[in-house]
């Protein structure tokens, strides 16, 4: 067990292409942590780096307090779990597992008794004496993770393990990763593409976009205080809402009408050299349904009226969406954002927004609804640099 | 409906069928013929009929009671295992580091041992004669080695890169970060899911090197290195006027033999779907 540090490691391959910017993480021990971001934000390169599969540009990465730079993998005591599990083809699940020791030179007995023990833990006992092919894709993941437990390593890397199970699996599959994680205590870092692992597992979350770190800080920190626009934009399901918007006088003009600045918005713009044009960002689940909005709350903020294209019911809320009419704020961060969802292509001028709204809400689709948001809780960002304005740090 | 397609069915099956018996007996029908050959006395051999009429292991007897197809039997059997063994060592750690590294030149490398496998053989016969007289290689087991090894290499490497290329590199990285030096992550990991792909390679390069006249004519003179296909073509009767048919079938029928063997004894380790499992499929 060991806290492991990057300080400005940067990845550059010899054509040229940065992969890795400059990152700085300090992990604790036993601490259990989160790289997450799109597709070629670099965080696979950074866990690879960590491992020693990928050589370090520059830059020093110390676990345990010990530069661990040109050490080979082998020698710097952590495991890793692979998304594609990478289990040896050729030999049963007892002799996966015990391939670790086994190279240690662990005598037999312990081999045998450690072994035993991860089985236990991983529930795959019974399947101690089966070839990997004959495994289901959720056995198959825990004979990945059991190798890597075995032999109690300074640090756990994962590489997004759960990608390749089906939905189901993987929330369950999720709940025992961090319960194991609780259980030994190991540092652990965590790779993944998925914002709702990054939520749920991590005591922290960092945030990657395009070989730079973007943000470190606990889930619900990120959710409240995203530091820019990508944070804002990639962590939270459904995405965070944008509009353009105008600041003028105190008043924030948008395609929602007009609002005046709270207090508190008002005391974080003090000092910042905000633009006259912003990018307003609004969580899902701070609107409602006008009408079940009570009086004394509703003057804390907004209402505005609109056609409700699509209604979803998820039992517990509604997700509302409409189409504002307008144009659509832009930004680079919010393309590469729309590009990864896969979304950029979609068509649909003007502005989408998605409310999360109460699951009494009488609104119908097709029909306009006047919907409440909480003024309050506007971030307004800046649209050049991505920077959010309403960042308390 | 069922019916109508059963009979399908049936109809196409018998087409294949008869298609296969005729395919195979085609193939075959020369081997079966030198076999009945071998077994066909002096008197009979040239009697036209399949099955001989009179049963005789003469033939058999009279190749073994001389030195010179016993010795050209060593001979090959010796040459083609070490230029075998040779060749699958080299060629198996040439087609890893082509198919894992990225070396400066490896295009080349590749280009250059596709050449080798293309050229013809005859043009290097010549050449090769004048420089292993010069050497001192004619007419030595070593003499018929290297030129084998030459050209069986890049037909090694060929066959055992693309089976390199099937194993998942993330094994090799799982390995390495299990506490394995690449030397044991080759060992214990990488090769024993190449075997397959080894043994293959190993029963092509055997039958090149068995099969081989060109080179085992051109630079043999004596029974001490001469290998059986070239025994073969100098096999004469007992006298000028004794007709070596006999004899070159009974040789014919034995050189088969070890091909066969060779090639049983290797596909029952030539498994299907050996890297199954190891990563999600």
């Amino acid at each position: 067990m060991a806290e492991i540090v990057l300080d400005s490691v940067t990845k550059q391959y010899p054509d040229g292409a940065v992969a890795v910017r400059d990152v700085d993480i300090e992990i604790a021990d036993g601490e259990f942590i989160i790289l997450v971001g799109p597709s070629g934000c670099g965080k696979s390169t950074t866990l690879n780096m960590i491992a020693g599969l990928e050589d370090i540009t520059s830059g020093e990465l110390r676990i345990g307090g010990e530069r661990v730079n040109e050490r080979a993998p082998k020698d710097r005591d952590i495991a890793m779990v692979f998304q594609s599990y990478a289990l040896y083809p050729h030999m049963t699940v007892k002799e996966n597992m015990a391939f670790p020791l086994r190279l240690a030179k662990v005598d037999d007995a312990t081999v045998e008794k450690k072994v035993r023990d991860a089985a236990e833990i991983l529930d795959l006992t019974q399947h101690l004496d089966r070839k990997p092919s004959n495994l289901s894709g959720g056995q198959r993941q825990r004979v990945a993770m059991g190798r890597a437990i075995v032999r109690s390593p300074k640090a756990f890397l994962m590489d997004e393990p759960l990608s390749n199970l089906d939905a189901k699996l993987r929330v369950q599959m999720r709940t025992s990763v961090s319960r194991l994680q609780k259980q030994l205590g190991t540092t652990t870092v965590y790779v993944t593409h998925d914002q709702t692992e990054a939520m749920t597992l991590g005591d922290r979350v960092v945030v990657m976009r395009g070989g730079a770190v973007q943000q470190i800080g606990a889930p619900q920190f990120l959710y409240d205080n995203p530091a820019n626009l990508f944070v804002a934009g990639f962590i939270g399901s459904p995405a965070m809402n944008f509009v353009p918007a105008a600041l003028e006088d105190g008043t924030l003009r948008s395609a929602l009408g007009d609002v005046p600045l709270t207090d508190r918005v008002r005391g974080l713009l003090e000092g910042t050299e905000a633009p006259r044009e912003v990018i307003m960002g609004l969580r899902p689940e701070h609107f409602e349904d006008a009408r079940l909005v009570e009086d004394h709350v509703r003057s804390t903020g907004a209402t505005f009226t609109n056609q409700v294209d699509v209604l979803e019911s998820m039992g517990s809320d509604k997700f509302a969406y409409f189409s504002l009419s307008g144009e659509q704020a832009t930004s680079a961060e919010l393309a590469e954002l729309a590009a990864d969802a896969g979304s950029a292509d979609v068509p649909g001028g003007g502005v989408s927004l998605v409310a999360r709204i109460s699951a009494t809400s009488t609104a119908v689709v097709g029909e306009p609804a006047e919907i409440w948001f909480d003024a309050d809780k506007v971030q307004l960002f800046d649209p050049n640099n991505g920077r959010n304005l309403t960042y308390r740090g | 409906m069922a019916g109508i397609g059963g009979a399908v069915t049936t109809g196409r099956k018998a087409r294949w069928t008869v298609l296969n018996v005729l395919v195979v007996a085609y193939a075959l029908f020369p081997v079966l013929w030198i076999v009945s050959l071998s077994f066909k006395t002096k008197e009979t051999l040239g009697d036209g009929n399949f099955i001989p009429r009179a049963w005789t292991f003469d033939n058999y007897a009279a190749i073994f009671s001389t030195t010179e197809f016993v010795r050209a039997l060593v001979n090959s059997i010796g040459i083609a295992l070490i230029a075998t063994a040779v060749a699958v060592v080299f060629g198996t750690m040439a087609a890893y580091a082509i198919a894992r590294l990225d070396f400066p030149g490896k295009r080349l490398l590749v280009g250059v041992s596709l050449l080798i496998a293309m050229f013809p053989q005859i043009s290097l016969v010549s050449p090769l004669f004048e420089i292993e007289r010069g050497l001192g290689l004619f007419d030595t087991w070593l003499g018929l080695i290297l030129p084998y090894i030459t050209f069986a290499l890049p037909l090694a490497i060929y066959t055992l890169s693309a089976f390199f290329r099937e194993i998942p590199w993330e094994l090799e990285k799982a390995a390495k970060m299990d506490g394995a030096t690449p030397g044991q992550a080759f060992r214990r990991v990488i090769a024993p899911l190449a075997a397959p792909g080894v043994f293959t390679t190993a029963i092509l390069v055997f039958i090149f090197c068995w099969n081989d006249f060109l080179f085992a004519i051109s630079l043999t003179s004596t029974e001490s290195s001469r290998t059986v296909p070239v025994a073969l073509s100098f096999f004469t009767g007992g006298s000028q006027f004794e007709d070596p048919t006999g004899s070159i079938a009974a040789a014919a029928v034995v050189i088969t033999i070890p091909i066969i063997l060779f090639v049983l004894f290797f596909q029952r380790r030539i498994v299907a779907g050996l890297t199954s499992g190891a990563v999600k499929g």
